[in-house]
């Protein structure tokens, strides 16, 4: 690994632990709060910018994950078996989704999604017996560790770093092996991918289920975080928000849920505190959006390879323009002693 | 006598009222080059996309290797070592042309679970540098495949269809668009291939071309077809001796 | 009987409003590639505009001509030159949340900026009940009706009769080729961009009167048209009429027949049963996969 590279991981480490620390108990809950969306959109990023699906029914995954942790606490059965049943839950429906992907295209699967979102949030508003329908669930509890208590903001915050780190490690193995340039074939150019024998077909679904499964996880995390869930974060908005943070963060690069989820949820709550700023932060944001994809359409992670492909494209256009003049000298030279 | 590699049998398909392929039949050989030649609209790229299973014919039978596989996709036909060029470039713009290889070989070793565990390349990473210097694109290798030039992208788009070693690889139009001076290392690249394989395979294939010069320098036999017929099949000299065939396409 | 005749005739009412948004997404999306998330804002602005007109003593109708006006030039022209332009190569995903984004800002801009308020809006239409068979309609709902299938039948008189918007049309199918024709492709869209802003402009001139003026009034509107579009079929004109009109009807009798809280779940449930069996819309056509 380069030089650099591990300087920034053990940099960023080092921040990741010691930051909450000087945190009041507002901050480490945003900070966690941050953490749960980079793990939900971690796994839209893979769906959408990976393998070039598309989905704006993220939040839907997001609010079963939720919803199922939440449901088996109150039936008195532990957060560590709600968490792989939310995972298994959402794996299983993941899949169901990627099912339309395999018939519909582009703008027509968006809108399949939308319609998949919306049915779920209207389970989850309706079904009082299941859900409490618009009173949602409360008293959530935190997950147990022996020995260790996770009421506290600052235990869970390292509890939910953990877990995060964890199955960023766990996805950053599944891109790195052959099933990372599968979907990246997918994405670019299905056709051609499947006449050199990458099954679209499965990889597809399983695009949809792996990313259902992270938003999944992050919805119990969630639920544990905020110990009170009503339908309102898991409709079509939170969505659209979720694919606002995967864009902006920048599409297919690994890292772009971390700064996404830091535009989506942590810029507005610092727009709000910045002196002046008060009812402004919102349309601040907005605009501070608009300006963002026009500037970087690829995402903020774009920038060094944009910086570089302007330097390259420079050197290119001097050494076209060197060349031009030393052939010009020669021309001059030659035409010189011809004439002499 | 020696089975055919691909034995095609009265195949039929039909837009609407326009009968795009009317009744073709003809046989590939293992080793053999095997050329299609003809107007526009006589119906070549219909009969490739039938034989590849993008489309299925109407009537007929395509078999490979005596394997009866008319009614199967393109993923199936990939699996059982048909490779393919298409007409419109296709590489994968946004992987290092070394990816790009990889990735077109990299479905046919394990199955998707053992994958996960398998390294980055596949082990393919030998296979795809022997390949890439053997096209001679080392020199841009390691750019990402959007940014080579259009000749380059098709020495590219023809190295994926070999780095799975299919048995049968179907070639649309691989000169169209080429810089001409490109076009006899195509066609050395090619035989090289057929010829002297560095693996053991000896691939054979089937090429849709419109380059005269290329087909007849190119291929053991040739297929000549007009308005969704055969008109003749056999080799170049015989072909471009037959008087129909003068006729018809190759112009008085 | 009376009673599902008058909603059902009001339900046109505000159908065919949804009708008139709805038909300018599919025009955008059609011309230009441009899914939209700010065009309830699109309705929203026009109707504070209007309100500031009136209130520097402009008359109803002519605060009208210098809205759509203005919204041309600022919703139409540079909206696209700002936004749809610089990212239209880079495909769907980032005109879709530079939208989100400039719906955002839009929103709470006007919130911020100038009032949070809802405000009243004059209405074209006296205030007069008509009683026919027995059923009661107010004028208002017989005028928006006629006047936004007017509009939408112009539109699509304009988009197939006329030269310019056979064009247009050429230019939604393939632009390419289009434009190997000779089409002016840039001027062609930006008269697509153009249209949308009258018709978002109409819409809030109808709409605003029942609904009043507030910074918020896009969101609900804009979701209902991008609904409607769907549900008639996005890559089709005449299925934004046929969606408006069906979200505006079912709407109204699902509020007065079930329950008022169901009003606004409607569209969504609409939605979700036409994506199910027809994806491509009632009136939509299928679109193969491309090489």
């Amino acid at each position: 690994m380069k030089k650099t590279t591990l300087i920034s991981i053990a940099i960023s480490a080092l921040v990741l632990l010691t930051l909450p620390q000087f945190l009041r108990n507002y901050g480490i809950y945003l900070l966690t709060y941050w953490l749960v969306f980079v793990l939900a959109t971690m796994g839209l990023n893979l769906t959408v910018g990976y393998a070039g699906q598309k989905s704006l029914g993220h939040a839907a995954f997001f609010g079963i994950g939720a919803y199922t942790v939440a449901i088996l606490l109150k039936a008195g059965i532990s957060w560590w078996i709600g968490l792989p049943a939310a995972a298994v839950l959402c794996f299983v429906v993941g899949l169901i989704l990627g099912f339309p992907a395999l018939r519909v295209q582009t703008i027509y699967l968006a809108f399949a999604t939308l319609g998949f979102n919306t049915a779920v949030w209207l389970l989850m508003r309706n079904e009082e017996w299941l859900t409490g329908g618009t009173f949602g669930i409360n008293n959530i509890a935190r997950p147990g560790l022996p020995g260790i208590s996770l009421d506290g903001n600052l235990a869970y915050y390292y509890f939910v770093l953990g877990v995060t780190v964890l199955l960023s490690l766990l996805l950053w193995g599944l891109l790195r092996s052959p099933w990372g340039k599968a979907f990246t074939a997918l994405r670019d150019n299905p056709i051609r991918a499947e006449s050199l024998g990458v099954d679209i077909r499965n990889y597809t679904l399983l695009s949809f289920a792996i990313g259902a499964v992270y938003a999944g996880i992050a919805g119990a995390l969630f639920a544990s975080l905020v110990q009170f869930i009503e339908p309102a974060p898991f409709a079509v908005a939170a969505s659209i928000m979720m694919y606002l943070m995967v864009v902006v963060g920048g599409p297919g690069y690994f890292l772009g849920p971390v700064l996404g989820a830091a535009v989506g949820v942590v810029l507005p709550e610092w727009m709000r505190d910045a002196p002046g700023v008060a009812d402004w932060y919102l349309p601040l944001f907005g605009a501070a959006v608009v300006v963002l994809m026009v500037g970087l359409p690829d995402g903020l992670l774009s920038l060094p390879d944009r910086i570089r492909d302007r330097k390259a494209a420079r050197a290119a256009s001097a050494a076209r323009a060197q060349a031009a003049a030393d052939a010009a000298g020669a021309a001059q030279g030659a035409a010189k002693t011809g004439a002499m | 006598m020696a089975q055919s590699l691909l034995k095609v049998s009265g195949l039929k398909k039909a837009y609407g009222a326009i009968q795009a392929v009317g009744g073709v039949s003809f046989e590939v050989m293992p080793g053999e080059i095997f050329g299609v030649i003809g107007p526009n609209g006589s119906g070549k790229t219909t009969l490739f996309n039938s034989m590849l299973g993008q489309i299925t014919p109407d009537e007929g039978k395509i078999e490979l290797n005596g394997e009866d596989v008319t009614q199967l996709g393109p993923l199936e036909l990939n699996r059982r070592g048909v490779g393919r060029t298409f007409q419109t470039l296709q590489v994968f713009g946004k992987m290092s042309v070394r990816d790009n290889l990889i990735v077109a070989a990299q479905e046919h070793s394990g199955t998707m679970l053992s994958r996960i565990f398998a390294p980055g390349d596949s082990n393919l990473g030998a296979k795809a540098d022997a390949l890439i210097d053997r096209f001679r694109i080392r020199h841009v290798a390691h750019k990402k495949a959007g940014e080579l030039s259009y000749g380059q992208q098709k020495l590219v788009d023809i190295a994926m269809a070999f780095m799975s070693e299919p048995d049968l690889v179907l070639l649309d139009e691989p000169c169209a668009g080429v810089n001409p001076s490109l076009v006899g290392g195509i066609s050395t690249l090619l035989k090289d291939l057929n010829h002297n394989p560095q693996f053991e395979k000896r691939s054979s294939f089937v090429v849709i071309e419109h380059n005269m010069d290329f087909v007849m320098d190119l291929c053991h036999r040739i297929m000549v077809m007009v308005e969704g017929q055969v008109m003749a099949i056999g080799t170049p000299a015989e072909i471009r001796a037959n008087k129909q065939v003068l006729d018809a396409y190759l112009g008085n | 009987m009376t009673d599902f005749l008058q909603l059902f005739f009001s339900g046109l009412a505000t159908g065919s409003i949804y009708a008139l948004a709805a038909l300018g997404f599919t025009l955008l999306w059609q011309a230009a590639g441009t899914i939209n998330f700010a065009q309830g804002e699109f309705v929203m602005l026009p109707a504070f505009m209007m309100l500031a007109f009136i209130g520097f003593g402009a008359p109803l109708m002519l605060s009208f001509a210098l809205t759509a006006l203005v919204s041309v030039v600022v919703l139409g022209w540079a909206f696209k030159r700002s936004l749809v332009d610089p990212l239209f190569k880079f495909g769907m995903m980032p005109i879709v949340v530079a939208t989100i984004g400039l719906s955002i800002a839009l929103r709470n801009g006007l919130r911020a900026g100038y009032s949070a308020e809802a405000h009243p809006f004059p209405s074209l239409f006296a205030d007069k009940l008509f009683s026919i068979a027995g059923v009661t309609i107010t004028l208002a709902d017989v005028g928006t009706l006629v006047l936004a299938l007017l509009i939408v039948s112009a539109t699509q008189a304009f988009l197939s009769r006329t030269v310019t918007g056979r064009a247009m049309q050429a230019v939604a199918q393939n632009t390419e080729s289009a434009s190997v024709l000779g089409i002016n492709v840039p001027r062609m869209i930006f008269y697509t961009f153009a249209i949308n802003a009258v018709l978002a402009c109409a819409a809030a001139l109808l709409v605003t009167p029942t609904y009043l003026a507030k910074f918020d009034m896009g969101e609900s509107l804009g979701t209902k048209a991008f609904f409607a579009a769907i549900i008639g079929g996005f890559n089709n004109s005449r299925g934004a009429l046929l969606g408006g009109l069906i979200v505006g009807v079912c709407e109204n009798l699902a509020a007065a027949y079930i329950s008022p809280a169901y009003k606004d779940a409607v569209a969504l449930v609409i939605f979700m049963v036409v994506i199910l069996f027809k994806p491509q819309g009632l009136m939509g056509r299928k679109e193969e996969r491309k090489v």
